[in-house]
């Protein structure tokens, strides 16, 4: 299980004259069980990538506390090898000095597996993300964005983590190539069965992936729903986004 | 490094390094190399030209230019490397630090740069070498006491926009140590820019000897050393104008070298650059800071 307990996270900003500090979050709060598509929805600025760079444990909380399975996130040893990422922005996804296969190998090390099993298995998984095994040897600049999104998505699976949290991960692809990810996601989830923490500003591409939805608005929870049950939604904001989808 | 298993460098890289190991070489076996004695003072040869015996021909004392060229190396180029490692290896530790931790580690070590680097570079060494003593040793010192500080700044603002990128961040949430992020991301993508930092300062340093040697507070008179050499060529530089070349053309060379050096490290090393790198050779003033997509 993963908990948010009241996560609170303010940034300085160095204005003209004075500093002040800006909140981004507002006493969040919320779990996600293992195996379960939870999605996060908001619009630009409402501080979602800001949650998911706390729920990685890449950044600390002001106050509150983020537990995986009882034990905080921050500590390097509790996420090792239990949480993974996919990010929005796949140009700086790869280390530009790093091949595909090194960069698939970077969360197998120290695993305490041989290189030769290291091996077989970047090949199987650049199987299961649809790509050859001749793109071992390819740098991230000689690949597409569909192609380098996948490798990430390869490489975020390698070590079998517990979650994944995927922060826009879709939304710099177009729209074919969005489907065919999307696709590919929920085949790895019922392979690997690991929990996804689906962040995204797009309500169609969360409704179709994710079990159940948060909706956020100004670094707080407006509204939790199972997706089956979007149609009920209660907050009038909710019911914007959802509209302004439908309409379009 | 990878660099040599793949023999990747370009054609002007590999004599880049050759130039620059010769060089090196010389100066550690000068003692073997150097044809005469460069301090042997010979009145009858005062201004002569190049000669069998003297390949370079004499100064305004008869000496041997060649040996006072070859021993000139150790004070121009060795004591110069010496120093720049000094100072990149504080700067980088420092800089890396600065840029990767950020936050409260950040700004001290910034604040004590600034006051560093508050004082003109001049004028540290000065105070620094009034305090220590006159001599080689102790501008040296005072060198690396004045630069670590510039590229602790420099390092650390490479350092910064490398560790925003998600491969970073991805690397830290899958909880790989700190020490190995910064060897296995960071270092090899800074690398290309600390080279080129610290190519472009040893032309400025070999000349910043000589300025102090000239001042009678680095390496003292009879010694041979590139800057002084061309100090004292420049008095005759109307009459005898030819006398300026061989330690301007040492210098020129020794500094372009470690250009042309620095310039093709960046291309070997970032595989986006080296399919494009063969094909047009690149000018050596044109320093271009890794592509950013
Ligand atoms: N490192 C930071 N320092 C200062 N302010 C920050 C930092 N990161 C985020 N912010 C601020 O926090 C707010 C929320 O940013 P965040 O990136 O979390 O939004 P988002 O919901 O992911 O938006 P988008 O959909 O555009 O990605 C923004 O106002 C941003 O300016
Ligand atoms: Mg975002």
């Amino acid at each position: 299980m993963l908990h948010i307990q009241n996560v609170e996270k303010s940034y300085r900003k160095s204005g003209l004259l004075a500093k002040r500090s800006e909140k981004v979050l507002h006493g969040v709060s919320f779990s996600c069980h293992d195996g379960e598509c939870l999605g996060i929805i908001g619009e630009s600025g409402s501080g979602k990538s800001t949650l998911g760079r706390l729920i990685l444990g890449i950044e600390k909380p002001d106050h509150g506390a983020i537990l995986l399975n009882g034990q905080p996130i921050a500590q390097r040893q509790v996420r090792r090898g239990q949480i993974s990422a996919v990010f929005q922005d796949y140009t700086s996804s790869i280390n530009p000095f790093f091949t595909v296969e090194q960069a698939i190998r970077e969360p197998l090390d120290g695993d305490g597996r041989s290189r030769a099993d290291h091996g077989r298995r970047v090949d199987e998984l650049l199987e299961q993300v649809g790509l050859s095994p001749a793109y071992r040897t390819r740098y991230p600049h000689e690949l597409s964005g569909g192609e380098a999104q996948r490798v990430c998505i390869a490489r975020a699976v390698a070590n079998r983590p517990r979650y994944i949290v995927l922060d826009e991960a879709i939304s710099s692809l177009d729209v074919r190539v969005q489907v065919q990810v999307l696709h590919l996601l929920q085949e790895l989830q019922s392979v690997y069965g690991m929990g996804y923490i689906f962040i995204t500003h797009d309500i169609q591409a969360a409704a179709y992936m994710c079990d159940r939805m948060i909706i956020f608005r100004k670094g707080q929870i407006v509204e939790t729903i199972d997706t089956d049950r979007l149609r009920e939604v209660q907050s009038d904001y909710a019911r914007t986004l959802l509209g302004a989808t439908i309409i379009i | 490094m990878k660099i040599w298993k793949k023999g990747s460098m370009d054609k002007t890289g590999s004599l880049s390094l050759l130039v620059v190991i010769g060089v090196i070489m010389a100066g550690l076996f000068a003692p073997l190399l150097a044809p005469h004695d460069p301090l042997a003072v010979q009145m009858s040869l005062r201004y002569a030209g190049p000669s069998w015996e003297y390949l370079l021909g004499n100064d305004q004392l008869g000496r041997c230019i060649l040996s006072r060229l070859i021993y000139g190396i150790r004070p121009s180029v060795l004591a110069v490397l010496v120093v720049l490692l000094f100072s990149v290896l504080i700067g980088a530790v420092l800089g890396f630090a600065a840029g990767y931790f950020r936050g409260r580690i950040d700004t001290w070590i910034m604040r004590i740069c600034d006051v560093v680097l508050s004082f003109p570079g001049y004028v540290m060494t000065l105070a620094i070498v009034g305090i220590l003593g006159v001599g080689l040793e102790n501008i040296l010192i005072a060198f690396v006491l004045t630069k670590w500080a510039w590229f602790a700044r420099v390092i650390r603002t490479s350092v910064l926009q490398y560790t925003e990128q998600d491969y970073i961040r991805f690397a830290r949430a899958t909880g790989m140590r700190h020490g190995q992020i910064i060897r296995r991301h960071v270092i090899p993508v800074t690398f290309a820019d600390i080279a080129v930092v610290a190519s472009s300062s040893i032309g400025a340093m070999i000349l910043q000897i000589s300025g102090f040697s000239f001042l009678g507070l680095g390496i003292q008179a009879p010694q041979a050393e590139w800057g002084m050499m061309l100090n004292e060529a420049r008095e005759v530089m109307f009459t005898r104008p030819e006398m300026m070349l061989p330690p301007g053309m040492a210098i020129v060379i020794v500094v372009s070298a470690f250009h042309f050096l620095a310039d093709s490290l960046q291309v070997a090393l970032d595989p986006r650059l080296r399919q494009s790198g063969v094909q047009h050779d690149r000018q050596p003033e044109h320093k271009e800071v890794p592509v950013r997509l």
